[in-house]
């Protein structure tokens, strides 16, 4: 204990905080993708009437464990035409945006990392490098599946990010501000997800397509691509991409936990209930998460063509219409 | 006391940052000028956005630094990289440089240059106690929908010119495909 605190003291209050919220944002990370990896293949393998992973573990819970470590110790190749310098950056570029985008994530009343008064665009600021990380690795490949399913990965990210960020716009119009923490206060009477279900539904498809999820996931089609943009990554390189996409899950549902279902805060039913606010937060964010798998495996994949006409012809005018609707609505409310 | 603040001034530290910062957007500034692989431009473009990001941060306006990001990297170095990665394969032999383009890009830029410098050299910088603090989010708004709104309307021009421009390289490669 007198260690910690001298570490405190030595940091200073802002930097203590930091260090401290890194490194749990760090352990999060791993433990949840170890623990989606493993909750993937058992949703996937019930639905399909299997067991899926049972062999190492009760349940096979350690069978992400061992895949890892599997993981691990697989070499780095690199083809030999590919772009050596760009190839090594995307693996790293791809995690920049999970680690800043938990910064401020209001986990609990208490636990965030930093509250800052742009919170929801910082999000999505930097969910742009994600993108970037996609497009520079299956370039810097040089192989045609690796940059086809680029150029499709850039193409759906850009068109959804629109009809996202216009949902987004509502809930900031109705809460007055762009603070995570003053858009959950916002909700302590009734959470946005009743007071503007579309936009909660036109978010939670957009943030699918965004994460490249199936039913949008034609970037990594395998029946077309062989694996899409990350075909040439071997080892922890193809790693750290699976990583990426599992924590761009928790980022996506962590934040439409907060943005539309009430963050840390228990229904309001439930009110009596002495469970912490960190208990509910993670609840809300794994049921979404949940429903995110349940959908991959029932839905089938839609054609690209498809994809694109959903979102321009029916997304974004759904999107432009709900906004100005609501803008209408709060100003006649307030 | 013993405190990371006692062996490095914060003082020191920011001028740290800032050199950093610096020498980031003009690492990317060259970086977007001089290699001929075109992917590489747009990545130095983007590294030198984020460095001009960060300067904004450092102004402690982290509002005006996350925009940048989104439209700045977001939208328009996506884009124009999507036009690129449609456009000739890199493997073809680079058109040369020529002389009177890299002298018209040369004048523009020094043109952009002087009335840049014209500009900051003529304005009368107030020291920052002076001017308003009050750089919410609320009142950028307001600003920009009153006193710049011509301003605003101009600078979403900047995302034509950049798709536009990212059409015409990508359909010269398609016109000489020699």
């Amino acid at each position: 204990m007198a260690a910690w605190q001298n570490l405190v003291n030595f940091l200073g209050p802002d930097l203590a905080r930091i260090v401290v919220g890194v490194v749990g944002v760090l352990a999060l990370v791993q433990v949840n993708a170890l623990f989606l990896v493993w909750l993937e293949r058992k949703v996937a393998a019930h639905i399909q009437l299997r067991i899926g992973p049972k062999e190492v573990g009760p349940f096979g819970i350690l069978q992400s464990i061992v895949d890892g470590i599997k993981l691990v110790g697989k070499e780095l190749i690199t083809p030999r035409h590919a772009d050596r310098k760009l190839f090594m950056l995307a693996p790293i570029a791809v995690f920049l945006p999970v680690l800043v985008s938990f910064v401020v994530i209001p986990f609990s009343e208490r636990l965030l990392i930093r509250d800052m008064n742009v919170g929801v665009l910082l999000i999505f600021a930097f969910s742009t490098f994600n993108v970037l990380a996609v497009l520079v690795g299956g370039w810097a490949s040089n192989n045609k599946y690796s940059l086809l399913g680029a150029v499709r990965a850039v193409a759906q990210n850009v068109a959804y990010e629109i009809p996202l960020l216009l949902a987004v716009l509502s809930v900031v119009m109705w809460s007055n501000s762009l603070q995570m923490s003053e858009i959950v206060a916002s909700q302590s009477k009734v959470w946005h997800v009743f007071s503007m279900p579309v936009a909660t539904l036109i978010f939670l498809i957009c943030a699918t397509a965004e994460t490249n999820r199936a039913p949008f996931d034609i970037p990594e089609a395998e029946s077309e691509l062989v694996a899409g943009f990350h075909t040439e990554y071997s080892g922890m390189r193809f790693a750290l991409f699976f990583l990426a996409e599992y924590s761009n899950m928790l980022i996506v549902s962590a934040v439409a936990t907060t943005l539309f279902f009430g963050g840390w805060k228990s229904p309001p039913f439930l009110g009596f209930l002495p469970v912490p606010g960190l208990i509910w937060f993670f609840a809300k964010t794994y049921a979404l998460i949940f429903v995110t798998i349940w959908v991959r495996w029932t839905f089938p994949r839609l054609r690209f063509d498809q994809l694109m006409n959903f979102c321009w012809k029916i997304m974004i005018p759904a999107a432009l219409l709900h906004l100005v609707v609501y803008a209408g609505i709060i100003k006649i409310v307030r | 006391m013993n405190s990371v603040q006692s062996l490095i001034q914060p003082q020191v530290l920011a001028q740290i940052g800032f050199a950093g910062i610096v020498a980031l957007t003009l690492t990317g500034a060259l970086i977007a000028v001089f290699p001929r692989n075109i992917l590489y431009n747009i990545l130095g473009l983007i590294v030198c956005l984020t460095g001009v990001a960060g300067i904004f941060v450092y102004l402690g306006s982290p509002f005006i630094a996350l925009m940048e990001l989104l439209i700045y990297v977001g939208a328009i170095c996506i884009s124009i990289i999507f036009a690129i990665m449609l456009s000739r394969p890199l493997h073809l032999s680079l058109p040369k440089r020529r002389l009177p383009k890299v002298g018209l890009a040369l004048g523009v830029g020094a043109a952009v240059f002087i009335m840049l410098s014209a500009i900051i050299s003529r304005t009368e910088w107030q020291p920052a106690a002076t001017r308003s603090s009050d750089w919410s989010v609320a009142t950028l708004g307001a600003y920009l929908l009153t006193r710049y709104d011509l301003v605003f309307e101009v600078i979403s021009l900047v995302l034509l010119v950049a798709i536009l421009g990212a059409i015409i390289i990508s359909g010269y490669a398609r016109r000489s495909p020699s």
